[in-house]
């Protein structure tokens, strides 16, 4: 190969690598890597492409299960969705660009993200986001909310995918390094299914969409594997910007490909862009590519042979055809105005070769100058991993919140404060900048429900009466929770979303998740690690839930310390029949308030005690108990599983799971959704103080309505307990004895006054 | 009727309005590269974001291929209905009056609305009176969608004009026209939806939510009514559009 200097150790070091990779890589060569290997390299083995901290921990996870078609390993996983159809679907972070540029890193996220999913074959139908920021009175926190949700709208709205749900949560430890996680579902007939090995030598490689440029060079390592410094504006080169018209027409590109049985492997062009589609497709299908970057449609004509295999520009797909299609695959992309080029072939070589001018003939490539040659398993398989080295804090983490409650606050002004704390608040601002309606599929809109519901057909009307399946999704975790116990605050969120499932009726079919977290390096941040995929694991077992999929997002972390450890969950569930869709929202007044389920309220890491100023429990030190409630996985299970037979039973009115701010708030959350009152008396013996049964927070708790012997039916199967009647227009609660002052009465307006607070930091 | 539906790069709602108008009709897809209209006997222009909608809404749309078939059939009285992209086409088209400029608030918004239908005597409104027959769950009294402020449409008062639950969703659409061209607009009935009372979120002038030409067979409304057909994703007040033009196709509205 034709190189005058080669680049050397201290390059390596400047593009990431350590200097133990960077020697392991000449040994495993038997040479110095070149510049366009080196580059090449430094993508593959960052943290982003290559899970060195977390693979060992993900190898822990269950991926087996009932519903399961296809687990990790492809660009989404997929579970059967019944009649021949499967759901594809997946989560993945665009932390790092969108604390850079939270407009074009939330755009891009969304963008990748449904590549993902059309890459398998499936049509994407919904989009749903998990963000956090720092605590919404900084005018930056402010900044990147409004940068992060325009840019999802952005992109999701202008391509035709509804946004149903999402979450988001306001906590100080986020301030520097805010999350912006972007989950798509998909559905496709299970015989569309795509799978990206490339396969066949003698075959062709085909890049289609958008032309290659300079944006998002090296976006992989330089953001996405480093420490975000104050000031990331000078990465801001780094960052890809999203074409979302292309984007739409590049799905449909590939979907009619893949319709019409054109191309053999399908695979999208994120992070590491050609080097690391290319390194992935050969890898899978044990084969090797030959690349030729004259081949390559360029939006700029001078770009480096490095600049081609490592460039991040958006809406690029990457296909493998039979020699004898590829005039009928340009066709297709003509079709759609966008461009297409044989761009290498597959070889039996098992290396990715990186050539200049070569001619193509009868599905080799001859000729040319050799730029690259690197052996697949050297790019994919020999990245080395790392043991962490966890280690339980002994000090706190993170620095207490102050209080923004006053003392002597009475539980009307607590509960007020609760409703209007941005963590509780309605999220209407935020969702109606998104087109939820799109495919004519949503059945529970955001907000109306705990989970969004979709139709997995889209309505056609025409008087059918048979029952109309449905999908159900809710994304989910509490990060403040999970900083207090990873392990037991990891199966909190996994146990809302199974809940949040159970309001709507749905039963769980898969999970995928996205780790947010720290610096591995650091044992205090390696202990959350692996106190929270344990928790993520026990719970997947316990639910048998599969974990299809998902994301590692590591060094969220700025001058002022780490995230709070943020696991997010997205759980997919079927619904037999979406006319039987639960709703949260009180709905006839007479109707009896029921408790439901092993529900044990304390005030350790709730919201009330964030409010009032009170610091995280330090994590458990033997013999004292965990700070979070324990509950035991059969009695979750049980109680979820009398929610989602008595929603679907259709005899109940309405169902919430209780979360942040405990049964107060939900009672409230109930009555507006319902826009009705409510008069409740809690009993004593779910928690000893007042206001713990008021505000206090823990797993397994569900407030139904309805008619008194539907849900007295429910009793049979986990506890029930009868609190109130529904009706009027205040909420009335009574926690404690007479004379206790734990008493709450306030009015409808009251109520909607503080809950609708977000309005105001939109401007 | 056979209802011929546009398809340009960037629509979104194409298939929404083809399932929406396959409710009352035959309903079949026309490509933005056609120059032709095969004979349907009426034309949606859906909503999305046609060629990215990066210049202005719906300016490069409007020169695709097929909308002049679109202007010619449109001249010949044939029904056009636009919605919300293609409303903005067809006043970029010169089809309809009055412009739609950024929403007031600058932000994207997808929000259920109540229309008031000032002009219940049109080939897209004729069906949507309640004393007109309407199909099920069309017009008044149709039930609210579920949302997150639990806000409910009580009975409406008698003879005041029908209301309609639809949902909107844009960033470009508040209706603008000079004052004098709303007043001749006003005094031919050309204005035939308006936001009610407290539901405008656009600032479209005097509230302005769906507007026909003088002729009348040409009308643009921004809001989904191809999003409000089914009770179950929230509404079906929206039909009574679908409705109101077949019946007009087939003469007997």
């Amino acid at each position: 190969m034709a190189e005058a200097a080669l680049p050397g150790l201290a390059d390596a070091l400047a593009l990431g690598l350590r200097e133990s990779e960077y020697r392991l890589i000449c040994e495993r060569l038997g040479r110095a890597p070149n510049t366009v290997e080196l580059a090449m390299l430094s993508l593959m083995w960052s943290e982003h492409c290559a899970y060195k901290h977390s693979k060992r921990l993900l190898k822990t996870l269950p991926t087996e299960g009932e519903h399961l078609v296809m687990g990790p390993g492809e660009n989404a996983g997929a579970v059967d969705i019944g009649d021949g159809l499967i759901c594809a679907f997946k989560v993945e972070s665009h932390n790092h660009p969108s604390a850079v540029e939270p407009f074009q890193g939330a755009a891009t996220g969304v963008g990748g993200i449904l590549r993902d999913i059309f890459a398998v074959g499936a049509r994407p139908v919904a989009v749903l986001d998990s963000l956090r920021f720092g605590e919404p009175d900084a005018p930056r926190a402010r900044y990147l909310l409004d940068g992060a949700v325009s840019g999802i709208g952005h992109y999701g709205n202008s391509v035709g995918v509804p946004t149903i749900g999402g979450e988001v949560y306001f906590e100080g430890p986020y301030a520097d390094s805010c999350l912006v996680n972007a989950m798509a579902l998909g559905i496709a007939p299970r015989s569309r299914l795509m799978s990206s090995a490339a396969a066949g030598p003698g075959n062709l490689l085909v890049l289609f969409g958008a032309t290659t440029g300079r944006d998002g060079i090296g976006g992989a390592s330089v953001l996405a594997s480093a420490e975000l410094d104050l000031g990331g504006e000078g990465k801001r080169p780094s960052v890809q910007v999203g074409d979302p018209f292309e984007g739409k027409k590049l799905m449909e590109c590939s979907l009619q490909l893949l319709d019409e049985r054109l191309v053999l492997s399908l695979q999208d062009l994120g992070a590491a862009g050609l080097t690391s589609s290319a390194s992935e497709m050969a890898s899978k299908g044990g084969v090797g590519l030959e690349i030729d970057l004259v081949r390559v449609p360029l939006r700029e004509a001078d770009m480096e042979p490095f600049e081609i295999m490592v460039s991040e520009s958006q809406e690029r797909m990457l296909c493998v055809v039979a020699p004898e299609r590829l005039p009928a695959v340009l066709a297709v992309c003509e079709s759609w105005e966008i461009e297409g080029a044989a761009i290498g072939v597959v070889t039996d070589s098992g290396h990715v070769r990186v050539l200049r001018g070569a001619t193509l003939r009868e599905g080799t490539l001859e000729g040319g100058s050799l730029l690259a040659d690197l052996p697949v398993g050297l790019l994919v398989d020999d990245v080395p991993t790392y043991g962490l080295d966890p280690q339980r804090p002994q000090r706190p983490l993170y620095p207490d919140a102050p209080a923004t409650l006053a003392a002597d606050a009475s539980p009307e002004q607590m509960l007020l404060a609760l409703l209007a704390s941005p963590n509780i608040a309605s999220r209407e601002p935020l969702f109606e900048q998104y087109d939820s309606l799109v495919q004519s599929r949503t059945v529970r809109r955001p907000g109306a429900a705990d989970a969004a519901v979709l139709a997995i057909e889209p309505l056609r009307g025409g008087g059918a009466t048979a029952p109309l399946p449905g999908l159900a999704v809710s994304i989910d975790c509490n990060g403040r929770r999970v900083a207090a116990d990873p392990y037991r605050g990891t199966i909190e969120a996994v146990l809302e979303c199974a809940a949040n499932l159970a309001c709507v009726g749905a039963e769980p079919l898969g999970l995928t998740n996205n780790l947010n977290f720290g610096n591995p390096e650091k044992p205090q941040i390696a202990w959350q690690l692996e106190e929270a995929v344990r928790g993520l694991g026990d719970a997947c077992r316990a639910l048998s839930v599969p974990v299809v999929g998902g994301n590692v997002s590591l060094y969220n972390e700025g001058p002022a310390g780490p995230i709070y450890p943020t696991p997010v969950i997205g759980m997919v569930g079927r619904l037999p029949d979406v006319a039987r869709a639960g709703r949260l929202g009180f709905a006839a007044s007479g109707d009896t308030v029921a408790l439901v389920g092993p529900f044990s309220p304390s005030p350790v890491a709730s919201e009330l005690a964030k409010l009032q100023g009170r610091p995280l429990p330090l994590p458990h030190l033997p013999p004292h108990p965990r700070p979070l409630p324990h509950l035991d996985f059969p009695d979750a299970m049980a109680a979820i599983r009398a929610v989602r037979e008595a929603v679907r039973s259709g005899e109940i009115s309405s169902a919430h799971d209780i979360a942040e701010g405990g049964l107060a708030v939900a009672l409230a959350e109930c009555c507006l959704a319902g826009g009705v009152g409510a008069t409740v008396a809690i009993p004593a013996e779910i928690a000893e103080d007042p206001l713990a049964r008021l505000f206090g927070e823990a797993p397994g708790g569900f407030l139904l309505s309805g008619p008194a012997d539907a849900l007295q039916r429910l009793a049979e199967h986990t506890p029930l307990r009868t609190i109130g009647t529904v009706g009027g227009a205040t909420l009335a609660i009574e926690a404690g004895g007479a004379g206790s002052g734990a008493r709450i009465e306030l009015a409808l307006s009251e109520l909607a006054g503080a809950h609708g607070m977000l309005a105001g930091l939109l401007g | 009727m056979r209802c011929g539906v546009l398809r340009f790069p960037g629509s979104c709602d194409e298939n929404d309005a083809l399932l929406a108008a396959g409710r009352v009709a035959d309903a079949e897809i026309v490509s933005y590269r056609e120059r032709d209209l095969h004979g349907v006997d009426a034309v949606i222009v859906p909503g999305g974001f046609s060629y990215g909608d990066y210049l202005r809404a719906g300016a490069i749309a409007r020169f695709a291929p097929i909308m002049e078939a679109v202007i010619a059939f449109a001249r010949e009285g044939g029904l056009v209905l636009g919605i919300c992209n293609g409303f903005q086409v067809l006043c970029e088209a010169r089809l309809l009056p009055g412009a739609l400029l950024p929403n007031a608030g600058r932000r994207f918004v997808c929000r259920q609305v109540r229309l008031d239908v000032v002009n219940p005597h049109t080939p897209f409104t004729a069906a949507c009176a309640p004393e007109a027959g309407s199909p099920p769950g069309a017009g008044a009294g149709a039930r609210e969608p579920e949302s997150a402020s639990g806000a409910t449409l009580g009975a409406k008062p008698p003879h005041t004009p029908p209301t309609l639950s639809i949902p909107a969703k844009h960033s470009w659409g508040r209706f603008y026209a000079p004052e004098e061209t709303l007043r001749e607009m006003a005094g031919s009935g050309q204005i035939v939806l308006r936001y009610a009372e407290g539901q405008s979120f656009n600032g479209s002038v005097g509230g302005v939510a769906g507007v026909s030409n003088r002729a009348g067979n040409v009308f643009g409304l921004m809001p989904h009514p191809e999003h409000a057909v089914d009770e179950l994703t929230g509404s079906a007040d929206g039909l009574c559009i679908f409705e109101s033009m077949r019946r007009a196709a087939q003469g007997d509205g």
